[in-house]
């Protein structure tokens, strides 16, 4: 026969507890008995009790409990305060709970024994409701509770062969031991599917981690995945199944500061990228982010923002002050603090609360302000590790998001303390430039994938309305920010008026010029009217004259009788 | 040791005297095993010897009734539960060891003083 045809595959029973059926590529094999084995405290009876709630609410399949440490009372009230009401399952007839209770010092052995009562109590249980799932939590109680684990051993392994027979799927929990993955050895007779439990304390963080030891007739993903456990149960983050193949946008959203986004080819980030804003201690790293948010909010849009360093009222206020009112999209509900301090609790517990939040929200940009303060010791891979996994996710649901880096003083500007560069879609730079005895805020765009960009240094300034990118001045040694900026600016301005003065002189000049021009012209033509009449006078004179003398030598010629 | 062939499931039950002197026995069983019926033959013989005439013995057979084992918390067959006098005791396994079931029931110290009041 064929293995791979679908009569013979594995058939599986899903545990409806989120991500596990992603790790195990379907839930618990159908019909048989998994192991889960864990310490004290790391959610081996949640887990097993969240199969069977979730069993029964989800898919119709009753449960039996059979508790060897809590009463049912005790775990009903256990459970309750993630939303499971066992009385209301129990009353339903979809869930038993039967308490086992041993008391070693009540027991005396009088000889051979087996465990037919447990058998039976569990039959019967099993018949009563129809159960087609079981929870034993911890049978490994009985070693502690009844003698002679010769006969106990043998029994175990009768009743795992009998819950088969049974064709009940079955969870049986047991204590980590020291050698073993459980005290007693279970792990002998139940050889099916193994899954290990761990609560691990690093740098004084705990993180809740889970792994598929074994699961026999199945891929499964082996790596320790993070689990979370909290109001709605067990959430388990098989973040790092998913490859590179979200598929992307080519729209655009603002940076919120509109002369950024002339820098961004004029449009700002892409939709779905990642960006990340680096800068020392005091550059306005947080304010780029609320400009951001800002105007995201504006259009309508949804932004998460967790705050690792400042409270949502720091922020709000923060912000208030250079003229970005956050307080109003968290009143309209589209603006969403998380802030919580990076030692609250561990990475992959950031990573698992970090999810649950944007899968709750469904935001259409998140703000991670800043990443670094994750960064203890020499934890930075798994930081690395950690912001690759939620990026990857956050890309994959095409969601923008928005990280700010501290880069501490002295560093190489170009490098954060989480390495994560190559995650990184938008890289904009934030730096101090000290020059002529002051520091002043410019920005750059370090890169930017798959846009054209500009390449300048550009100074900013942080107003009470808000960041405002200055104009461009570039002198002798670079560009020229603060003060030296603002003296460039004044020169230039005196320069100009200096040359507005000049031109109105010359204009003045040859206004005068041309007066004294005409008041001359008047002149010489009034003196050339003065001898004009005069020459004028003497010619008349002259012609008077003249014909005087004709007259009289006329006259004096007739008088001597001339013959001329 | 010997085995008599007795029906354990025969509800067997002889209290005479005082009624707060009986003792109550109680006899967990899953149908008719070689160790059920061991057991009760066991038991019997250590009632008659210990307690004549002052025990009461109850059979339950988990089979028929499966719903009973919860409430004495039994696991493993045969259990012997002595209900009265309390506090309740239990006893597992077959009884073949009569001195371990005479110290379970609290019998050996019963028995020494009794022997001492009598004296």
């Amino acid at each position: 026969m064929n293995e791979h045809t679908p009569k013979n595959r594995l058939l599986k029973s899903p545990t409806g507890v989120s991500g596990l059926d992603e790790v195990t590529g379907g839930g618990l094999p159908q019909g048989r008995t998994t192991l889960i084995c864990g310490d004290a405290g790391c959610g081996k009876t949640l887990l097993g009790m969240e199969f069977l709630v979730r069993g029964a609410i989800e898919f119709g399949e009753p449960g039996v409990f059979m508790a060897f440490e809590e009463t049912a009372r005790e775990l009903a009230v256990n459970v309750a305060s993630l939303g499971f009401d066992l009385d209301e399952l129990v009353a339903r007839k979809q869930l038993v709970i039967d308490y086992v209770h041993i008391e070693r010092s009540e027991i005396e052995e009088t000889g051979e024994y087996d465990l037919n009562g447990l058998f039976i109590r569990l039959g019967h249980a099993i018949d009563t409701i129809g159960a087609k799932r079981v929870v034993l939590d911890t049978v490994e109680a009985l070693f502690t509770g009844l003698p002679n684990p010769t006969i106990l051993r043998a029994e175990l392994r009768r009743l795992f062969r009998w819950l088969k027979d049974k064709g009940v799927t079955a969870i049986v929990t047991g204590e980590r031991g020291e050698v073993t993955l459980t005290r007693e050895g279970l792990e002998e007779y139940v050889s099916d599917c193994v899954i290990v439990l761990e609560h691990r304390v690093r740098e004084q963080v705990s993180s809740r981690l889970l792994r598929v030891v074994k699961y026999r007739g199945s891929t499964h993903g082996t790596n320790e995945y993070p689990f979370l456990i909290d109001e709605s149960g067990i959430s388990v983050l098989p973040i790092t199944s998913i490859r590179l193949q979200h598929d992307v946008l080519s729209t655009r959203i603002s940076t919120g500061v509109p002369r950024l986004d002339s820098m961004f080819g004029g449009a700002g980030y892409y939709v779905g990228s990642s960006c990340l804003i680096s800068g020392s201690a005091g550059t306005g790293k947080s304010s780029f982010a609320a400009h951001f948010a800002d105007a995201a909010c504006q259009r309508g849009e949804r932004i998460l923002y967790f705050a690792f360093e400042e409270s949502p009222g720091q922020i709000i206020r923060n912000m208030r002050a250079i003229g970005v009112d956050l307080a109003r999209h968290v009143e309209q509900g589209l603006l969403q603090f998380r802030a919580n301090r990076p030692s609250y609790y561990g990475l992959e517990m950031h990573l698992a609360t970090m999810h649950k939040a944007i899968n709750a929200f469904e935001p259409q940009a998140v703000i991670l302000d800043p990443i670094n303060s994750f960064v203890v010791g020499n934890n930075s891979v798994e930081v690395k590790s950690m912001l690759m996994r939620l990026i990857d996710f956050l890309k994959s649901k095409q969601i923008t998001t928005l990280l700010t880096s501290l880069t501490a003083g002295g560093e190489d500007l170009e490098r954060t303390d989480t390495a994560i560069s190559s995650l990184i879609d938008t890289w904009l730079l934030l730096v101090d430039i000290e020059s002529s005895g002051e520091r002043n805020r410019g920005l750059y765009i370090l890169k930017s994938r798959g846009m054209a960009h500009s390449n300048q240094i550009r100074e900013f300034l942080i107003t009470d309305r808000g960041i405002e990118l200055s104009d461009v001045y570039i002198g002798p040694a670079g560009v020229l920010t603060g003060s030296a900026r603002m003296a460039q600016e004044a020169q230039e301005q005196a320069e100009r008026t200096a040359r507005f003065r000049e031109i109105e002189r010359l204009r003045l000049g040859l206004e005068h010029k041309r007066k004294a021009m005409e008041a001359q012209i008047a002149t010489l033509q009034a003196e050339f009217a003065t001898q004009e009449a005069e020459a004028l006078a003497i010619i008349e004179e002259e012609e008077a004259l003249k014909t005087q003398e004709v007259l009289d030598q006329s006259a004096m010629a007739a008088n001597r009788q001339a013959d001329h | 040791m010997f085995a008599k062939s007795v029906r354990p499931d025969e509800d067997e039950a002889r209290s005479e005297g005082a009624t707060s002197d009986v003792w109550t026995l109680r006899l967990y069983v899953a149908g008719q095993t070689p160790k059920s019926i061991m057991a009760f033959a066991n038991l019997k013989n250590i009632c008659e010897e210990h307690l004549a005439g002052r025990y009461k013995i109850e059979i339950i057979d988990l089979l028929e009734n499966p719903q009973l084992a919860s409430g004495d918390q039994i696991l493993a067959i045969p259990t012997l539960v002595r209900k009265l006098p309390e506090p309740v005791r239990k006893i597992i396994g077959d009884l073949s060891n009569t001195e371990r079931v005479l110290v379970g029931l609290d019998l050996r110290s019963q028995e020494q003083g009794g022997d001492l009041n009598g004296r």
